[in-house]
């Protein structure tokens, strides 16, 4: 028998208000805006527009405000909002050739053309902590200087040129994939498995990358090339007949480049991972251009022989809303389970001490 | 020759249409008030406010991925005249998706156009134009200047 019981909303009521006092906290503190939150937290923006899968820097800075600064939980926030919306249709393909650079270096190349530009990076910090930003300090403006406004050139065309590196990457299908429209199937296409990665848990995706360094399916990694900085989001309007720029968004793009012996399906070369996140998130771009790469396994005739390499078991856990849900929910009521359980375990703990009591009292026959 | 006239009519509408999306709404309004016209329309749909599906490029130039998603917000006005006007902009910014529909809809009067060109359009490039530049030259002083050191040895 099913017994459905209720209770508890007064509970969860009083919880709720005092989850929205904790919330605001000292009340002698000014409130955070969300200006605020957006101009000075910025890189927390990202990374709950990137795994939230929603570009949108005012909704992200609202749902870390909300989720007091828990990143899983606004990012949760964020993919609930989205559902709520209508979906217009499909951008033109970013041209990240053509991205107004706001940092751009290559592991593999000192010299190349457009120069190596470091941009707002952390790298060369002492990542000492910096008393001076406990107080309210006036800021120097940054340092100018003439630059030149011709494209960036792509690492991967300097390597192109001599033949020695795979073509960008093409897919079978003509359509492409998309997660949010049709459920997963495994094996799965490139550009779906990017989508998957791109909306993937950062620290998820960093630990998988982490193990192909360590030599669970060791790929030679180099970041060829890194670009941080502004395209143009383009977009045919059916009732114009042609397409427009609807505003511009940051991401980060990762070209990751990796020795490649060769094997039955491919000569030895060099092969790539490819990486493209919302705003400035370079660690995650790298992450997920090392998953791609260690992903194309089956594709290149790689042995499969590591987590890294395993497509069903990286994409079906790369989700942390998915995650987060199926773990979290262990902690709601399950008592009526687990009245079932106990039942069965005592259950067997009976039969269990019946047979050892039988067993002992059995006369020896062999003597 | 109606060929050639349509596709510079639809190239001067497009770039209008980019340079008010990339915009911002309050710079848009500023403008606008300078404009000082108050034009009766009616909105035939919208301001609403939906995702649209960003797609990049497998190693930046291969088959074409999904990567994530982007609010924006869509309008369609009529003048009274009788002309329609379209917008789509990225965010959720309503006022600033029916302010370019009326004037994507005003622009189809010449003198009109090339009033909102001048005041709006060309000022709005402009400051755009000038924050790229300042960016540019921002980001041009974190280049990496290498040199040789020279051993020593003698």
């Amino acid at each position: 028998m099913y017994v459905a019981v209720k209770g508890g909303e007064a509970a969860i009521r009083n919880a709720h208000r005092l989850l929205a006092d904790r919330r605001r906290g000292d009340r002698s503190v000014p409130a955070l805006t969300l200006e605020q939150i957006v101009e000075q937290l910025a890189l927390a923006c990202d990374r709950v527009m990137a795994e939230g899968s929603v570009h949108d820097r005012d909704l992200a800075a609202l749902a870390i405000k909300q989720a007091r600064g828990d990143l899983i939980e606004a990012i949760f926030l964020l993919r609930a909002y989205r559902t709520t919306l209508p979906r217009f249709g499909y951008s033109e393909p970013v041209d990240t050739a053509k991205m107004q650079v706001e940092r751009r270096i290559s592991a593999t190349y000192k010299d190349l053309p457009g120069g190596q530009m470091l941009g707002p990076t952390f790298d060369y910090t002492h990542r000492l902590l910096d008393p001076s930003l406990a107080r309210d300090e006036t800021v120097d403006e940054p340092e100018r200087r003439d630059g030149d406004d011709t494209p960036a050139m792509r690492v991967s065309d300097i390597l192109a040129e001599e033949g020695l590196i795979e073509a960008d990457g093409e897919v079978d299908s003509e359509e492409v994939g998309d997660l949010t429209r049709t459920p997963m199937e495994f094996p799965m296409a490139r550009d779906t498995r990017l989508q998957a990665l791109a909306r993937g848990d950062e620290g998820f995706l960093l630990a998988l990358g982490y193990s192909t360094q360590r030599g669970y399916a060791r790929s030679h990694p180099f970041a060829g090339e890194i670009r941080i900085g502004e395209v143009d989001v383009e977009f045919h309007v059916p009732e114009l007949g042609f397409a427009i720029t609807l505003g511009r968004i940051r991401v980060t793009e990762c070209q990751m480049v990796n020795q490649f012996q060769g094997s039955a399906k491919a000569p030895p070369q060099f092969t790539r991972g490819y990486g493209l996140v919302f705003g400035q998130s370079e660690r995650k771009a790298m992450a997920m251009a090392l998953c791609d790469r260690a992903l194309r396994a089956a594709e290149l005739g790689e042995d499969i022989v590591a987590p890294a390499q395993d497509e069903e078991f990286v994409i079906s856990h790369s989700d942390n809303v998915q995650a987060t849900g199926f773990v979290e929910h262990l902690k709601l009521p399950h008592y009526v389970d687990f009245q079932a359980e106990l039942d069965l375990v005592r259950r067997m703990r009976g039969e269990h001490t019946r047979r050892r009591d039988t067993q002992d009292n059995m006369p020896e026959a062999a003597e | 020759m109606q060929g050639t006239e349509d596709k510079a009519a639809h190239a001067a509408r497009q770039k209008r249409l980019s340079a008010l999306a990339s915009a911002d709404g309050r710079d848009i309004l500023a403008l606008w008030e300078k404009l000082g016209i108050d034009p009766a329309c009616e909105m035939v749909r919208g301001p609403e406010t939906g995702l649209i599906a960003l797609r990049g490029r497998i190693g930046g130039g291969g088959a074409p991925f999904n990567f994530g998603e982007a609010t924006a917000t869509r309008a369609t006005v009529r003048l009274e005249n009788g002309a329609i006007g379209h917008s789509l902009t990225l965010g959720r910014d309503r006022l600033k998706a029916k302010l370019i529909a009326i004037l994507d809809a005003l622009a189809q009067d010449a003198a009109m156009e090339s009033k909102i060109d001048e005041m709006i359009v060309r000022p709005l490039q402009a400051s755009l134009a000038e924050r790229d530049s300042k960016r540019r030259s921002e980001t041009a002083a974190t280049k990496v200047d290498f040199f040789t050191m020279v051993r020593g040895d003698d």
